[in-house]
C-alpha cells in the first residue's frame, strides 16, 4: 500500500464528488426560474440513492468476480461492502475502501447527468424510481464492462479485457452512457409544453459558469485520479485533461463567433463540458497536442450537434445528447485516430501507424454501450411511464415544478401576502375531525 | 398645463435630467419601462438558438408643465435624447385638468 497513492485517490474522490453538486449549478442555471430547484433536486436525489446502492449491492456487480461472458459481477461477492475493511483489503497500492468511493462518485454523476435530458417535465418521485433502476441495470453492469480489469484470480468486464477497448476514465461507461439514456428518456417523456415555439431561455447564466467551473475543477479527480496513484499516468491525465478544455472551450466559441456572430458565456460553459467529455476517456493514451485536437474538434462537434434536437424534433432540454453522447463518441472513437505508444496506454492510432486495430475496438464498446443503454433505458422509462406515470401533467408544468414537485421557490419576488402556519400543526388538527 | 411623458434610451437620462433642470424644470417622475417601437427588439442566442427578445429596457420621463414651457420642454427633451439611432423612444404631451401640491394644498400653476 502506498499513502501517497491512497491520498491522491481519496482527494479525487472528493473532487468528483464536487462535480455532482457542480452539475446542479451547470443545469440549474440553463432552466427556467420556476424550475431550478427541481433541476438541483434530481443530482442531489442521485448522490442519495446512488451512493446507498452502491455500498449495497453496486460495487459489488460492477467490481465483483463475474457471473458469465464478461455482463455482470457478482452482487452477493461484496454486498453490503463485506470483507473490505480489513487491512488487506487492497487494491493495487490503495485500500480497497478508497477505490470504491472513488468509483461511487463516477456512477452518481452518470445517472445526475441524464436529468438534463427531461427537464421541466418529470415527476420527482417517478425520477427517484427511475433513478434505482437504472442504476441496478444499467450502469453497474456497465461499469463492469468497462472498467473492471481481471486480475489474479479475478474475471472482469468483457470490455476491458476481450474487447480491449481504452476507455480511461468513462468515455462509454459515464457519457456515452448517460447519453444514450437522455435521448431515450426524452423520446419517452415527450417534448416540453411550448417546446420549440416557446423561449426556454436559460435564467441565470452566471449559475451555467460557476457550474462549468466546478465541473472542470472535480473533472481533474474524475480523470488524473483515474490513474489510482500519484504517479507519471496521473499528470499526463491532468495535462491532457486542461489542453483539451481549453481548446473545447476556444473551438465552441470559435464556431459561435463565425456562424451566430456571437461568442456566448453559455458557449464557453458548454464547450468546457464538451472538452472534458471527450478527453475523459482518451486522457492517457494521447499526447497533450492530440488531447488539444481532440477538444478543439469536440467544441465544433458539439457546438453542431445541439442544433440536432430542432431539426429531428426532440426535446432533450439541456442537450445531454449534444455534449454528452457526442462528446463521448468522439472522444472515444478518437481514440482509435490519435493514441500514441509513446502515451501510458502505450498503442497506436490509424494516425500513428496502428491501422484500424484500435479504431474498430473503440466503435465496437462505444455503440454496444450505446445501444445497450438506449434500449434499456426507453424499457425503464416505458414502464415507469405506463405504471406511476413519468410525466408531469402541463398544468403543473406551465406553473413551475418547483412548486408542485417540492412545495418551494428559487427566488421570492413577492412583496407580501400569505400567512404562516406549522405544517406539523395543520396535520394534527386535520387528523382531529372526526370520520 | 399639460403633462410630458418621454420613453427614452435609459443611457441618455442623466443627460436630458440635466438639460431639463438647466432649464428650469423643478421636477420629474422618472421610471423603468420597457417596450418596443418600429424597431422591435433584439435577438439573443443560446447555444446556436436564436430567442427574439421583444421588449426592450427604456426610461419613462414624465413632467409637468405650465402651458407656456411645453414646447420648450418637449424641444429640451428632444435635444437631449437624440442619438440618430433607431430606437431613440418617443416624447408626447397630455392635456391635465388640474394639479395640486400635496403638502400645502395649492391648485394649478402654484402647485408645479
Amino acid at each position: 500500500m502506498d499513502t501517497g497513492d491512497t491520498a491522491w485517490v481519496m482527494t479525487s474522490a472528493a473532487l468528483v464528488l464536487l462535480m455532482t453538486p457542480g452539475l446542479a449549478f451547470f443545469y440549474g442555471g440553463m432552466v427556467r426560474t420556476k424550475s431550478v430547484l427541481n433541476m438541483m433536486m434530481m443530482s442531489f436525489s442521485a448522490l442519495g440513492i446512488v451512493t446507498v446502492l452502491w455500498v449495497i449491492f453496486g460495487y459489488s456487480m460492477a467490481f465483483g468476480d463475474d457471473l458469465g461472458g464478461g455482463l455482470v459481477g457478482d452482487p452477493s461477492q461484496y454486498f453490503g461492502l463485506k470483507g473490505l475493511m480489513s487491512a488487506d483489503a487492497v487494491f493495487g497500492t490503495i485500500p480497497t475502501l478508497a477505490f470504491v468511493g472513488f468509483q461511487a462518485v463516477f456512477a452518481i454523476i452518470t445517472v445526475a447527468l441524464i436529468s438534463g435530458a427531461i427537464a421541466d417535465r418529470a415527476k420527482f418521485g417517478a425520477w427517484c424510481v427511475f433513478v434505482v433502476i437504472w442504476a441496478a441495470v444499467v450502469y453497474f453492469p456497465v461499469a463492469h464492462w468497462v472498467f473492471d480489469f481481471s486480475g489474479d484470480e479475478h474475471v472482469g468486464g468483457w470490455i476491458a479485457n476481450n474487447l480491449k477497448a481504452l476507455d480511461f476514465a468513462g468515455g462509454t461507461a459515464v457519457h456515452i452512457n448517460a447519453g444514450a439514456a437522455g435521448l431515450a428518456l426524452a423520446l419517452v417523456l415527450g417534448k416540453r409544453v411550448g417546446w420549440p415555439k416557446e423561449p426556454f431561455r436559460p435564467h441565470n447564466l452566471p449559475f451555467v459558469m460557476l457550474g462549468a467551473g466546478l465541473l472542470w475543477f472535480g473533472w481533474f479527480g474524475f480523470n488524473a485520479g483515474s490513474a489510482l496513484g500519484a504517479n507519471t499516468l496521473a499528470a499526463v491525465a491532468w495535462v491532457n485533461t486542461i489542453a483539451a478544455t481549453a481548446a473545447a472551450l476556444l473551438g465552441w466559441l470559435i464556431l459561435e463567433r463565425f456562424r451566430d456572430g456571437h461568442a456566448t458565456s453559455l458557449g464557453a460553459a458548454s464547450g468546457v463540458v464538451a472538452g472534458l467529455v471527450a478527453i475523459t476517456p482518451a486522457a492517457n493514451s494521447v499526447s497533450p497536442i492530440g488531447a488539444i485536437i481532440i477538444g478543439a474538434l469536440a467544441g465544433v462537434l458539439c457546438a453542431l450537434a445541439v442544433g440536432l434536437k430542432y431539426k429531428l424534433g426532440y426535446d432533450d432540454s439541456l442537450d445531454v445528447v449534444g455534449v454528452h453522447l457526442v462528446g463521448g463518441l468522439w472522444g472515444t472513437l478518437a481514440i482509435g485516430l490519435f493514441a500514441t505508444s509513446t502515451s501510458p496506454a502505450g498503442v497506436d492510432g490509424l494516425f500513428f501507424g496502428g491501422g484500424v486495430d484500435q479504431l474498430w475496438r473503440q466503435a465496437v464498446g462505444a455503440f454496444a454501450v450505446l445501444a445497450f443503454s438506449f434500449i434499456l433505458t426507453y424499457i425503464i422509462g416505458f414502464a415507469i411511464q405506463k405504471t406511476i406515470g413519468f410525466r408531469l401533467d402541463p398544468e403543473s408544468e406551465v406553473e413551475g415544478i418547483d412548486g408542485h414537485e417540492h412545495a418551494e421557490s428559487a427566488y421570492d419576488s413577492s412583496t407580501g401576502g400569505g400567512s404562516v402556519r406549522p405544517v406539523v400543526a395543520k396535520k394534527t388538527e386535520e387528523s382531529e375531525v372526526p370520520a | 398645463m399639460k403633462l410630458v411623458t418621454a420613453v427614452i434610451k435609459p443611457h441618455k437620462l442623466d443627460e436630458v435630467k440635466a438639460a431639463l433642470e438647466t432649464f428650469g424644470v423643478q421636477g420629474m417622475t422618472v421610471s423603468e419601462a420597457s417596450g418596443y417601437g418600429r424597431q422591435k427588439g433584439h435577438t439573443e442566442v443560446y447555444r446556436g438558438a436564436e430567442y427574439t427578445v421583444d421588449l426592450v429596457p427604456k426610461s419613462r420621463l414624465e413632467v409637468l408643465v405650465d402651458d407656456t414651457d411645453v414646447v420648450d420642454v418637449v424641444d429640451v427633451i428632444t435635444k437631449a435624447a437624440a442619438t440618430g439611432r433607431i430606437g431613440d423612444g418617443k416624447v408626447w404631451v397630455t392635456p391635465i385638468d388640474d394639479v395640486v401640491r400635496v403638502r400645502t394644498g395649492e391648485h394649478g400653476a402654484d402647485a408645479l
